[in-house]
């Protein structure tokens, strides 16, 4: 699997740096004593790990420092998630866990266990598209598309948080229930960067979706 | 990112016994500032304390007729709830004005109140940082400085505290329940909970290694009109420039608190009792002591006139 390969050439990586310092090593014991140096960093360590990936269960063995993001695309190989800045700032990541979107990118995939994560692929397929999907081919949701699968499961989730009253920055009563007018969308999905700048045709095709379900 | 062993404790004293034996442990809840920190390697805990599944995520009624948040009530539970956006509004319209709609959906309650600057220089390895490596140096101050602190700050760190859930909480005298390694507890007034940086700005706030936030209590409602006005670079999915939680009464007394100008959610009780004399009144006793530098000068105008909003938006309710 890549996340070997990328290990153990990690592994490597590291051992020709040891071998280096052995090298140098001479040089390095004629100079003044340093700080002490630190504690040796603990080994990689594994766990094992079940999540329930799109209504299948599915156990992986991961390094703790996996993300959910890269147990879904290296290790699931669901490359649907995609990753842009892996750092929580784009939402490119953004799946759909226990009914509610997260940044996948920031999230340790053991923090998971037992959860219920849905991705596009989980969504709807290329023959029978869910209906925001559709709703994105129909409005031109996209150009270069890279965000889009984020967009997509954002968009699915803002429309059920909405059915279900959480209130947001741009609502004027918090008391009222929340209405999926096109600056609530806006609001809503200010955690999905688009760099094609497909802003105004995603609150539309989440228009077309929020309406047909009223 | 280092490597790191990881467990999840089961009760609250277990976790902060966890984290207290072992050297280099941290806790982890929902992990979206500290997952963040861990990648750059800013943060390079060898032990991580899961801590989601202590059973802390209820909010109840307190005896004294106010609210007891459990530490991992998400942001989105917490500004969801009926209660809090009927008696504390502040709070509602604090947390929907900061991050986006996924990370509310898995930033908690305590976890806000821990998150670290977003000063650029703490946030870049390659940079001298006060607050990331202790002694060696301060590169923001004479460096680019419009989003950090101009008040409270110290010769060695002038970093500012990002968050905004924390600034209404200061504004409603919150209080922080903790519980440490030997099982003790103690309550925190929000006020006494961050720290101003001074020669030690390493440390972000008064919590003892291993102590765990379990709770947030938030007094018996204030009453008043609540507002949360936010001035940032962009409309959404922003830090702060300036912000005010403010409570106003119809007597048009108050109280207002101020994000984005200090390393602690910034109050000043004596210039509250000035609020019916309007906001400058305020904001001159607030930012008396206020030392900006010449990038970020223009907040304390900003924080007047962000002020006068809400004490306008107060007065049209």
């Amino acid at each position: 699997m890549m996340s070997e390969i990328e290990m153990s050439r990690r592994g490597v990586l590291a051992g020709s740096a040891a071998a280096a310092a052995l090298v140098a090593a001479p040089q390095v014991e004629a100079q003044p004593a340093k700080a002490p140096a630190p504690a040796p960093a603990p080994a990689p360590a594994t766990m094992p790990v079940s999540l329930a990936v799109n209504g299948k269960r599915r156990d992986l063995n991961l390094d703790t420092r996996t993300t959910l993001l890269d147990a879904l695309r290296e290790h699931l190989k669901l490359t649907g998630t995609k990753k842009g800045c892996d750092h929580g700032q784009c939402g490119a990541c953004t799946v759909i866990v226990n009914g509610e979107r997260i940044n996948s990118c920031l999230s340790l995939a053991v923090q998971h266990q037992g959860d219920e994560v849905k991705t596009i692929e989980g969504l709807g397929t290329p023959d029978k598209l869910h209906p925001m999907q559709a709703a994105f081919v129909r409005h031109d949701g996209y150009q270069c598309g890279y965000c889009t699968p984020g967009q997509i499961c954002s968009a699915v989730a803002v429309l059920d948080e909405i059915k279900r009253g959480v209130p947001s920055h741009v609502q004027a009563d918090l008391s009222a229930r929340p209405q999926p007018t096109n600056i609530e969308m806006r609001e809503r999905m200010s955690g999905n960067i688009c760099r094609c700048g497909a802003y105004s045709n995603i609150a539309e095709a989440m228009a077309e979706v929020a309406g047909g379900e009223a | 990112m280092k490597p790191f062993t990881y467990e999840r404790a089961k009760t609250p004293a277990e976790a902060a016994a966890a984290v207290a034996r072992q050297p280099g442990a941290k806790f982890l809840a929902g992990g979206t500032n500290l997952l963040d920190l861990m990648k750059l390697e800013i943060e390079t805990p060898r032990h991580l304390v899961d801590v989601q599944d202590l059973k802390l995520d209820r909010i109840e009624p307190t005896t004294d007729g106010g609210l007891r948040i459990g530490a991992l009530v998400t942001n989105t539970a917490l500004a969801a709830d009926t209660r809090v956006r009927r008696d504390y509004g502040v709070l509602t319209r604090a947390i929907v004005a900061g991050a986006s709609g996924q990370l509310r959906n898995k930033a908690t309650t305590a976890g806000n109140l821990l998150q670290r600057t977003r000063c650029p220089y703490f946030y870049d390895p390659n940079m001298p940082c006060n607050k990331r490596k202790p002694g060696s140096g301060c590169a923001a101050i004479g460096g680019y400085s419009r989003q950090l602190a101009v008040i409270g700050s110290s010769d060695q760190c002038i970093a500012t505290y990002p968050g905004d859930m924390a600034v209404a909480m200061r504004v409603l005298d919150a209080t922080v329940e903790t519980v440490k390694a030997d099982g003790t507890t103690r309550a925190i007034p929000i006020a006494d909970f961050h720290r101003l940086p001074g020669d030690k700005p390493h440390l972000d706030n008064n919590l003892e290694a291993g102590e765990l936030i379990t709770a947030v209590t938030v007094p018996r409602p204030l009453g008043g009109t609540h507002h949360y006005e936010k001035v940032r670079d962009r409309a959404s999915y922003a830090f702060a420039l300036v912000s005010v939680a403010a409570v106003i009464q119809k007597d048009g007394s108050g109280r207002a608190a101020f994000g984005g100008v200090a390393h602690k959610p910034w109050r000043v009780e004596a210039a509250d009792a000035l609020m019916t004399q309007g906001a400058a009144a305020v904001t001159a006793r607030a930012f008396a002591n206020a030392r900006p530098t010449e990038d970020n000068a223009f907040k304390i105008p900003l924080a007047t006139r962000a002020l006068a909003a809400t004490i306008a938006e107060g007065k049209s309710a």
